[in-house]
């Protein structure tokens, strides 16, 4: 489980998320959803004190990530961001044995290829010799490798084109369900949202607009803005 | 008033401003005989232009031969033995000689400036040292030779030789930095041209050649056969009009004021009237097992500065690599370093009390050049790291040491790499420099051969030097292939 209390993050003038209070329930999947620049990716970052907040705590598991536990907390959860964050300079096998091997703990790899379903032929190639889906499936490994009890994603399926993200949507759809893992990821597709979260939470400006499921948004949205943002995405998910 | 432009015009057009063209070697009496030749063809109704320490004999005799000089001083040991490397022959045979290649000799100047060897006077007389001889009976003296006599055929060897000499500790220096060292303790003996002004100002002890092995070197000025009747008759007036002690005490004040034109001027008020002399020298090759020797001595001088380079370098480029004021201070203050001219820095850190004419000076000065390079690669391929990749590396809890170990320097690593090859490349060709403080590598040859005018010579350290830098960006591109994983070369995409 994870529980922000009044986490608020500002730059100067500009404030990146308001005094925000959510939670995030063990095994849940939740959905980060908002325009652009809506502190959604802040939120996330500020979960792993990846960005200091200026004020407010963040709990995971009963413990609250300070300065001084900071590391342990990041090796609790794991962390993916857009085309899979892989070190160009290590082949897919040492990305994903990285902290394995600097904590001298074992990596299942077999089962981990088998629950992304990445072929272990190519374990052994560079990040710049996987096709974009794959670098997706290896950092999503990466993440998993120390069997986390939370999974945070940044926009995971941004870098992919239509037909990989399809096919990667129903992968993790699984992945999400046979694991039972606390999922937090930020998208910027309703779809996406709805498809694999079973609660979205809407933000705009460094704020909450509304949270619940897809349909809460349809059937009584808390201000015009929810309804202008269903409209904007185009539609065949919504049927 | 239109006339009067009219009348310059004419005078102009009938007796065309003749321009003379004098040359001089970097060293205080050839300054100053090149100002004296200066002023008595000025007196003669031309316009000289004097181009000052153009360098060693080699650069002042082809500039002469090539006529981007008309004349400049020269001695006739050094024509005899270097210039038509044919010793032993007379003035006029020299002249004879010298006509098919355009170029004409004065009669001599007066005096003769020839080698010796010189000591600090307290230490002479401690040990009861006068004469050359003198010095068999002390092996343990210490030695700075300049590059140019340790070569030379009537030099450092043949002088050994005949007086039976057996000094362990030689070295090879600069002339002037010898004389600091020779005065700061740092060697004990040196050789000299018998006018230099120094002997005087250090109060240093001439050793006599009682065995009389030191040829003439007889003051002329060489030019060109195509300068007019005139100039070559106002050089003429010097001739036989400038002795010993006149020399010693033109050079003793140019040397003092750093104003050769108004010690040349000197000469002309006091109207002095005798001999003196000079020196210059003939040089011999040698052969392969000293190239190695020097290669041996060069790549030390390499390996053990860029090493020192790399180990100081890469952690100061990772503190520049955030930017701040630490950063532009400390790529500024490489920066700056890298713009001193070597030679500069080399004379700077001879200063310097504790370090002298050493092997360690040449060492440092090498590794403040190699500096730059590593530096700023190390902090430019640090951070050109994209943020997705740094904000991985830290959530996966890796500490921001092991971020470092494991993942920035090994993507910043082709970088760094480059940056040391740059600095080795360049580390071979300045080495050379460290010739000049005794420090030994192949610039000896270079150094050497350029104040010989021997090609040979040069060639001997120069073309090693070529191959050394060849050879070590090779090494380097292989290095590069072998620690530079697939996945981080360049234009090696997959699929």
């Amino acid at each position: 489980m994870i529980a922000l209390k009044g986490v608020t993050k500002r730059y100067g003038s500009l404030t990146a998320l308001s005094p925000t209070d959510l939670t995030f329930e063990t095994g849940a999947v939740t959905a980060l959803i908002g325009p652009s620049g809506c502190g959604k990716s802040t939120l996330l970052r500020l979960i792993l004190r990846l960005i200091e907040p200026d004020a407010g705590s963040v709990n995971i598991d009963g413990v609250d990530v300070t300065e001084a536990n900071v590391q342990d907390v990041r090796r609790k959860v794991g962390y993916v961001v857009q085309d899979g964050g892989l070190f160009p300079h290590l082949t897919a096998r040492e990305n994903v044995c990285l902290m394995g091997k600097h904590l001298g703990r074992s990596v299942d790899l077999k089962s981990l290829t088998d629950l992304v379903r990445f072929p272990e032929s190519g374990l052994d190639r560079y990040p710049l010799e996987l096709s974009g889906g794959q670098r997706q499936r290896v950092g999503l490994m990466r993440a998993l490798a120390l069997d986390p009890s939370t999974l945070l994603m940044d926009e995971p399926l941004g870098a992919l084109d239509p037909l990989v993200r399809s096919s990667l949507q129903t992968d993790l759809k699984e992945i999400f369900r046979r694991l039972g893992k606390t999922v937090v990821f930020v998208t910027h597709d309703m779809g996406e949202a709805a498809y694999l979260g079973n609660r979205i939470v809407l933000l705009r400006d460094g704020k909450i607009v509304q949270e619940g499921q897809l349909q809460d948004f349809q059937k009584s949205p808390a201000e015009p803005f929810v309804t202008e943002f269903l409209n904007a995405q185009r539609a065949p998910v919504f049927q | 008033m239109r006339y009067l432009w009219l009348a310059l015009l004419l005078l102009v057009c009938v007796a065309p401003a003749q321009t003379v063209t004098v040359g001089s070697k970097r060293f205080t009496e050839s300054y100053v005989l090149g100002e004296m030749a200066k002023h008595v063809l000025e007196q003669a109704g031309f316009t000289v232009e004097h181009k000052q320490g153009m360098g060693a004999t080699a650069i002042v005799w082809n500039a002469l031969k090539g006529g981007s000089i008309d004349a400049y001083p020269e001695y006739t040991g050094t024509v005899g033995e270097e210039l038509l490397k044919q010793p032993g022959l007379t003035d006029d045979a020299m002249r004879l000689a010298l006509k098919p290649l355009g170029i004409g000799m004065s009669g001599q100047l007066g005096f003769n400036n020839t080698y010796r060897l010189v000591m600090r006077r307290a230490t002479a007389e401690k040990l009861g040292i006068t004469k050359i001889s003198d010095l068999a009976k002390h092996p343990e003296l210490r030695a700075g030779i300049t590059h140019e006599f340790l070569e030379r055929k009537d030099g450092w060897k043949p002088l050994s030789a005949k007086y039976g000499m057996n000094l362990t500790d030689v070295k090879g220096i600069d002339h002037s930095l010898g004389y600091a060292a020779l005065y700061a303790d740092q060697i004990d003996l040196k050789d000299c041209y018998t006018t230099d002004a120094e002997i005087k100002r250090y109060d240093l002890r001439v050793l006599e050649d009682d065995k009389k092995m030191f040829p003439q070197y007889r003051a002329v000025f060489l030019y060109r056969l195509t300068m007019p009747k005139k100039a070559v008759d106002a050089l003429s007036t010097l001739v036989g009009k400038i002795d010993e002690p006149t020399m010693i005490g033109l050079n003793e004040e140019a040397g003092k004021s750093k104003n050769y034109a108004e010690a040349a001027a000197s000469f002309f008020n006091a109207h002095g009237e005798k001999g003196a002399s000079a020196a210059a020298a003939a040089s011999a090759p040698s052969g392969g097992s000293k190239i190695l020797r020097l290669v041996g001595q060069h790549l030390e001088l390499v390996a053990v500065s860029l090493l020192l380079a790399i180990l100081i370098g890469i952690p100061l480029g990772i503190v520049a690599a955030k930017s701040g004021p630490l950063s532009s201070f400390i790529l500024g203050t490489t920066g700056v370093i890298q713009t001193i001219p070597s030679l500069a820095l080399l004379a700077l850190l001879v200063a310097v009390p504790f370090l002298g004419i050493h092997f360690q000076t040449a060492i440092i000065a090498l590794l403040l050049y190699s500096l730059l390079p590593i530096v700023r690669n190390t902090a430019t391929g640090l951070a050109g790291i994209p943020a997705p990749l740094r904000e991985s590396a830290a959530a996966l809890g890796l500490e921001p040491g092991a971020r470092l170990r494991q993942i920035y320097l090994p993507l910043a690593l082709p970088t760094i790499l480059a940056g040391i090859k740059t600095s080795a490349v360049i580390n071979v060709g300045t080495a050379t420099l460290a010739a000049l403080i005794g420090a030994g590598g192949l610039g000896e040859p270079i150094v050497s051969g350029l104040a010989l005018n021997d090609s040979q010579t040069i060639l001997q350290g120069a073309v090693p030097a070529a191959i050394l830098a060849v050879l070590v960006q090779i090494a380097f591109d292989l290095l590069e292939r072998a620690v530079v994983p697939r996945g981080l070369r360049v234009g090696q995409a997959g699929h």
